[in-house]
């Protein structure tokens, strides 16, 4: 039981602070939002170049995979500075997925890519009318001679703009699969927008697209779920990095905001609310680490409901500390100019992201729910686990 | 960062679990699943049976008797004890009086006082709030004057938890009326045997009498049971509040009834399937679950950081809020669990139980009584909103 990073670690952390605080101020990030991009592929080289990129990569590839805390502490960073660029979803979720079900050969010919920052891979998975379902998956893939073409729909592709692959879903006969797919080629068909938070995403759209089968055919939906835990995780970890800081600019405002010729933090109805959202923060830290640790185990039921309850308890303070920093800020918090207004869109984002409150509170009771063969029913001489601590694997 | 426990941390675990599967009596074991009152004798026994292990001070350091365990043993070796059906200990020796006096008092004090908190000699009640005095504690009335060789108290204090069965008690008391509140504040013990001191039982909205009103009436108190400085009270008893508040998150405790409120929920019928598979109830007992997991993961953070403070700071405030509210969560969904039953108000069945009546299933029986009796955790040890106002001054700084 320790939850102090080592040195090296912190170091990290500290780092990757340092360079958002000098090179992702407010107003720098205003304008990466405003430009036709909404992202900034100078940052994204430097992200590179800090070797925060591979962090997922595995270590004989030059990365640092699992780098549990290491990725905790990056994104939490990250989420302070409302990061746009696609961390998550090639960073962590493209990345994570290559690296899981790829073969050699294509591990080794995508990932230094990809730690390199050259290439950008993001998963097309969810599709409309599946909501977050994740073995929903219309999108079909057909052989013809040595090579597949997919046919379907992906919903909300986060950041496919701004990539370079696709790594789409689909089903043959033998189950689900994944399959590398050019953004730039014949047959792909994006329609970008931006989402609540300002960043990039698009639907997809495949008419007789070309994919290359990563690993094997009808073993992917295990590595899917995996790539979508480690999201989870991320996003988890994002939200607690967002949330601190919207607790900190909305301390900070009502102690300078004067009104009846005191600042209004003196009030105790603001005091207690803010209290409230102290403890939504602390909550939602907490899951954030349970989170990080569950996301790199096999897939269990444990697994599931420590996921499932992180992103529940996440996605209720994201609501909560969002909705009372913008009420606490008055007028201010419903403009544009303030960092509480996009502080507050980055965590409804969140939110909604990767399954949103309701989808993991029911999540958390299937998992929760006895097994078929009523061997688990609760002891009645016991309180039951609560999963939240429990023996490392192998002691 | 390491969220799982050390293979030492499991063998203690192992080592706990043995003996308290071997150690606790069946009667007493049932009263505390079932969650029903227990008894002084129960509570008593169990002391006794720990200090014969050696373990009877779970949060004292070595040099005082204790065990000498680290926070993440105290916390393993708390949940086992919930979760085994173990009476809890009696915070106000163990938890309030007792780092007092080793952090505060003089070696004779240690010496008379701390072997007897070990032993269960001495039952301790906490004299603390007054008729008017309740957040605002710093304003209490009870004076103590020097007379001769002693202090001569005369006063009120009220919400005396198991007082009817304290022999000592310690109380905050003025012993100078001129100075700023807070300045003025002493803490002194007493012994309830003292001419003067008298004890009225107050019954709570459950029927139950837990409480008390305890009177003092020219009460004289010997100088040697001044703890400290005279006057420095108010340090001692802030020091107090800290560590009663580590205690009060109450996350053992918590998962034991949330365990209860499963089984109940998984008897009872809603359209001729268990309420546990109901949709909507479901949900609501998912929702404590989890915020109970992240209150389990805050609570180790806490302590983690203790561990290097060696003294609880403002993050106990919010253990408080949150296990508080969890608990009142937890008694209101057994309440509903049970539907129409709940409203047969039995108080009696807390303290007696009940077996084999007509009136409903036997565990619907303390649920309505237990839920009236929660409703004192959110006012009691700093009234939440109090907790609230710590937060906010000493964290967020406003």
């Amino acid at each position: 039981m320790q939850f102090s990073p080592t040195p090296e670690q912190q170091q990290l952390g500290d780092m990757v602070q340092r360079f958002l605080g000098e090179q992702y101020a407010f107003e720098t990030r205003r304008k990466i939002l405003d430009s036709a991009a909404g992202w900034s592929r100078e940052i994204w080289s430097k992200l590179a170049d800090l070797g925060l990129l591979a962090l997922q990569v595995p270590e004989d590839q030059g990365g640092m995979a699992p780098a549990v805390v290491e990725t905790l502490l990056t994104l939490t960073a990250m989420g302070k500075a409302m990061l746009l660029e696609p961390y998550v979803s090639s960073a962590i979720l493209g990345t994570a997925l290559i690296r899981d079900l790829g073969s050699r050969q294509q591990r080794e010919e995508l990932l230094p890519g990809m730690a390199s920052g050259e290439r950008i891979s993001v998963l097309a998975h969810l599709e409309p009318g599946a909501r977050y379902d994740l073995r929903r998956v219309a999108t079909a893939a057909r052989r013809s001679g040595g090579s597949w073409t997919l046919e379907g729909r992906k919903s909300v592709v986060q950041h496919a703009p701004a990539a370079d692959l696709l790594l789409v879903s689909a089903v043959t006969s033998a189950g689900i699969s994944v399959f590398t797919v050019p953004r730039e080629a014949k047959g792909v068909s994006l329609t970008p927008y931006r989402i609540v938070d300002g960043s990039c995403a698009a639907e997809v759209e495949l008419t007789g697209a070309p994919g290359a089968l990563l690993g094997e055919e009808g073993r992917a939906f295990s590595a899917i779920e995996g790539a979508f835990d480690l999201g989870i995780a991320a996003v988890c970890a994002e939200a607690a990095g967002a949330l601190q800081a919207t607790l900190d600019t909305t301390v900070e405002y009502t102690r300078t905001r004067k009104q009846f010729g005191v600042p209004i933090g003196s009030f105790q109805a603001l005091q207690h609310r803010m209290a409230d959202m102290l403890i939504h923060v602390e909550q939602a830290r907490s899951m954030s680490y349970l989170a990080a640790m569950r996301a790199v185990e096999p897939p269990s039921r444990e697994r599931r409901r420590a996921l499932a309850a992180a992103k529940v308890v996440v996605g209720n303070a994201c609501r909560f500390v969002g909705q009372q920093a913008v009420q606490l800020h008055g007028g201010m918090g419903v403009t544009d100019e303030t960092a509480v207004s996009h502080l507050f869109r980055r965590l409804t984002a969140l939110e909604l992201q990767l399954g949103d409150t309701a989808h993991h509170l029911e999540q958390f009771i299937a998992a929760s729910a006895p097994e078929q063969d009523g061997a688990r029913r609760p002891r009645a001489d016991r309180a039951e686990h609560t999963g939240v601590l429990h023996e490392a694997e192998g002691t | 960062m390491d969220l799982t426990f050390s293979p030492e941390e499991l063998a203690f675990r192992d080592e706990v679990r043995a003996f308290l599967a071997s150690s606790i009596p069946a009667e007493t074991r049932r009263r505390v699943l079932e969650g029903m009152e227990v008894s002084r004798d129960d509570t008593l026994r169990w002391q006794q049976a720990l200090h014969r292990r050696g373990w009877g001070g779970p949060n004292w350091p070595k040099e005082f008797g204790g065990t000498g365990w680290d926070p993440i043993r105290q916390f393993i070796f708390e949940e086992e004890s919930a979760a085994a059906g173990a009476p809890r200990l009696l915070p106000f020796g163990l938890k309030m009086v007792g780092p007092v006096i080793m952090r505060f008092g003089n070696a004779a004090q240690q010496k008379r006082f701390l072997p007897r908190i070990l032993s269960g000699e001495d039952w301790w009640a906490q004299g603390y709030s007054e008729p008017g005095s309740g957040s605002d504690l710093a304003s209490l009335k009870t004076r103590a004057e020097r007379k001769g060789d002693h202090y001569l108290v005369n006063g009120q204090k009220t919400w005396i938890t198991l007082a009817q069965y304290a022999n000592w008690i310690f109380c905050l008391v003025r012993t100078n009326p001129t100075a700023k509140k807070q300045a003025g504040i002493s803490f002194l013990l007493i012994d309830m045997k003292t001419p003067g001191v008298s004890v009225r039982p107050i019954t709570l909205l459950d029927g139950s009498q837990e409480v008390n009103e305890v009177w003092l009436e020219d009460v004289q108190v010997p100088f040697e049971n001044l703890v400290g400085e005279e006057n420095g009270g108010w340090t001692y008893a802030k020091f107090l509040l800290g560590h009663e508040r580590t205690n009060i998150a109450g996350v053992g405790a918590s998962k034991r009834e949330l365990a209860r409120l499963k089984r109940i929920a998984s008897e009872e019928r809603k359209d001729g399937r268990p309420l546990l598979a109901d949709p909507g109830f479901a949900a609501r007992v998912a929702q404590v679950e989890i915020d109970l997991m992240a209150l389990e993961i805050t609570n180790l953070r806490v302590l983690a950081a203790e561990a290097e403070r060696r003294a609880p700071g403002p993050e106990a405030s919010l253990l408080k809020i949150k296990g508080t509210e969890i608990q009142q969560a937890l008694a209101e969904l057994m309440m509903h669990a049970v539907g129409p039953y709940a409203l047969p108000f039995r108080q009696e069945a807390r303290r007696d139980g009940v077996s084999g009546e007509s009136v409903g299933p036997d565990y619907a029986a303390p649920l309505s009584a237990t839920y009236l009796n929660l409703r004192k955790t959110s006012i009691y040890g700093g009234s939440n909103e109090i907790q609230k106002n710590i937060i906010a001054q000493t964290i967020l700084g406003l």
